[in-house]
């Protein structure tokens, strides 16, 4: 009864919205039955090669397989418990962040700050204290996805924060370095600017010196990301009034402490949802590195489905790409909005 | 008495518009001084350049013994010792009351959590909001944020207190709690240079009424003089219009 009253109200009330609601009725009937059917009904999911597809539906057996490929690249099979266990660490201090006194919390947080950084990188690189050294030429799958977006955020937001504030200072030059840095990141595609990194930047160092391609194409896109990060701060910035400036030097605070403590913290929180949107675009485009010869999710299928034993199968490999990358988007996605509602402080 | 302040042929443009012209001002330590004017005339401009939040391009300008110039660290020393208050508030909307307070004492003068929270409270209850004290800017009335303005100035314990239009912004029925707090201050001693268009006030509390007309002080008299012998005609309609 409910559900009538409620369908006439939003569904039917004239004729238009019964005309709408009808078609986009007849759409889903038209579309669903075949795309469920794919995905889950005539799908195959287990099996060994490509042999074992029988169905009409997708070939799940594809990703099932290549699963390991997909996650860690070619990092070497028995050593694939390292990246596990940094994982894990990750995880769980995050997981616990949520349960603990805010004195732990500070020491979680110093810890994923300061101290994880290096021994993830140590676990992942090794070469020492008896942990075998793996090249990051063979570092690939969601594994690298990660490793590049975690690490370009982590260094583009601050540097970012820094050229927002840089292109409103008073001082000239470093007023017109900001702009001319913003500008000129901006200003360019960023395969360019990857191609540059892996191709010219080595041009430039002293020879004998070798700076690993991988950190080549962090920094890239670290300071790439930063120039975009730079003016959805900027936008923020300007959002202060003039009052909060006053106030601040009237007690007594200089640039520094009156930005730390007074501006910033109000301009970061209207900035959230385009600081969000960033870090997604900066996650999704990853796969970018491609060009450069690192593969990381998506280049990973892309070999995948050229395999002479599992080729027709790009349609499988593209949607589980998607599907992962959605889910860590719109994990993103929600975590912001989750930020957003926690930091409000007017009614 | 003491001179704390001491402006001398202070100029101020604002571009080609001179928004200040020769102004000559002591103030005594203690002293409350009153400056109206009508809208436009520089008395907003002219407390903002007792603590440098504008800077004057030509005269001098002495507050507690030091000469405001572009020296920084001079300026956050003054700054510090001049608290100001101004017409819209201006209290961080980020933080709660009480670490509207207890942020500059921590952060500028180095005082421990606890001594700030202590001074805070303390100055909280003189402003009577100190059962607010946990709450946010955005949830109190008008006549509150004044008041907890007034409580975070008080926090840095300046030797002088600025002003600008503090009730302009303030519903009718707000404007007595914010201006008993005030009359209280001056009753404690504190040197006060107040901008407002509240005569009541002015009559209670002020020793000087200084009136400003277009960028210049025109008349300048001990309160009773002010209101009951003005001499200059733009003085004398100015009153006329606010007194009615």
């Amino acid at each position: 009864m409910k559900f009538i009253n409620w369908s006439k109200q939003n569904l039917f009330a004239n004729w238009k919205d019964s005309l709408l609601t009808i078609t986009i009725l007849y759409l889903f009937y038209v579309s669903m039955p075949p795309l469920l059917n794919w995905v889950f009904l005539d799908a195959t999911f287990f099996g060994d090669s490509k042999k074992d597809c029988t169905g009409d539906g997708a070939c799940w057996v594809f990703v099932n397989v290549w699963i390991k490929r997909f996650t860690y690249g070619m990092y070497p099979n028995d050593q694939i418990w390292r990246i596990n266990l940094a994982f894990v660490i990750f995880f769980i201090s995050i997981g616990s962040y949520f349960f603990v006194s805010s004195k732990i919390k500070k020491c979680i947080f110093i810890f994923l700050t300061v101290i994880f950084p290096f021994l993830a990188i140590f676990l992942f690189h090794g070469g020492s204290l008896g942990l075998e050294e793996v090249e990051t030429r063979v570092w690939g799958g969601l594994f690298l996805t990660l490793f590049i977006s975690v690490f370009s955020i982590i260094f583009c937001f601050p540097i970012g924060v820094l050229l927002a504030m840089g292109r409103r200072s008073n001082l000239p030059v470093i007023k017109y370095f900001s702009i001319g840095f913003i500008e000129l990141w901006r200003g360019v595609p960023l395969i360019t600017v990857l191609f540059m990194a892996a191709v010219m930047f080595p041009v430039f160092l002293p020879s004998g010196t070798n700076l690993d391609k991988l950190i080549r194409v962090i920094i890239a896109i670290t300071l790439f990301e930063s120039a975009y990060i730079a003016e959805v701060v900027r936008g923020g910035l300007q959002a202060i009034p003039r009052g909060q400036y006053d106030a601040a030097n009237s007690i007594g605070m200089g640039y520094w402490k009156s930005h730390l403590l007074i501006i910033l913290p109000q301009a970061l929180k209207i900035v959230i949802p385009g600081v969000a949107n960033t870090f997604i675009a900066l996650f999704k485009d990853t796969p970018l590195i491609l060009v450069v010869g690192l593969m990381e999710l998506l280049g990973m299928v892309n070999m995948a489905k050229t395999n002479p034993a599992w080729l027709g199968l790009a349609t499988e490999g593209y949607v589980f790409a998607a599907f992962v990358y959605f889910i860590f988007c719109f994990s993103m996605s929600r975590y912001s909005l989750g930020l957003e509602n926690k930091l409000k402080t007017t009614n | 008495m003491s001179k704390i302040i001491e402006l001398k042929d202070v100029n101020k443009w604002f571009g080609d518009f001179q928004v200040l012209k020769d102004i000559n001002l002591t103030v005594s330590s203690k002293e409350k001084i009153v400056i109206c004017g009508p809208s436009g005339s520089g008395k907003s401009t002219l407390i903002r350049c007792i603590n440098r939040l504008e800077e004057h391009q030509k005269g001098d300008i002495v507050v507690d013994g030091m000469t405001l110039d572009a020296n920084t660290k001079n300026i956050e020393k003054i700054r510090s010792e001049v608290g100001m208050v101004f017409q819209q508030f201006n209290l961080f909307p980020h933080l709660s009351i009480l670490d509207n307070c207890t942020l500059a004492p921590i952060w500028v003068k180095k005082k421990s959590k606890k001594e700030a929270e202590e001074l805070a409270n303390q100055y909280l209850e003189k402003v009577q909001i100190v059962d607010q004290a946990k709450k946010f800017p955005g949830q109190l009335s008008g006549g509150q944020q004044q008041r907890a303005a007034i409580a975070r100035a008080l926090c840095m314990e300046p030797n002088i207190m600025l002003f600008d239009e503090p009730t302009s912004a303030l519903d009718p029925e707000m404007i007595k709690e914010v201006l008993d707090v005030m009359v209280d201050l001056a009753k404690g001693g504190m040197t006060m240079c107040v901008v407002t268009h509240e005569m009541g006030f002015a009559k209670e509390v002020a020793d000087r009424v200084i009136f400003m007309d277009e960028g210049s002080i025109v008349e300048e008299k001990p309160t009773d003089q002010f209101f009951n012998n003005p001499e200059n005609e733009r003085t004398k309609l100015f009153l006329s219009q606010i007194l009615n």
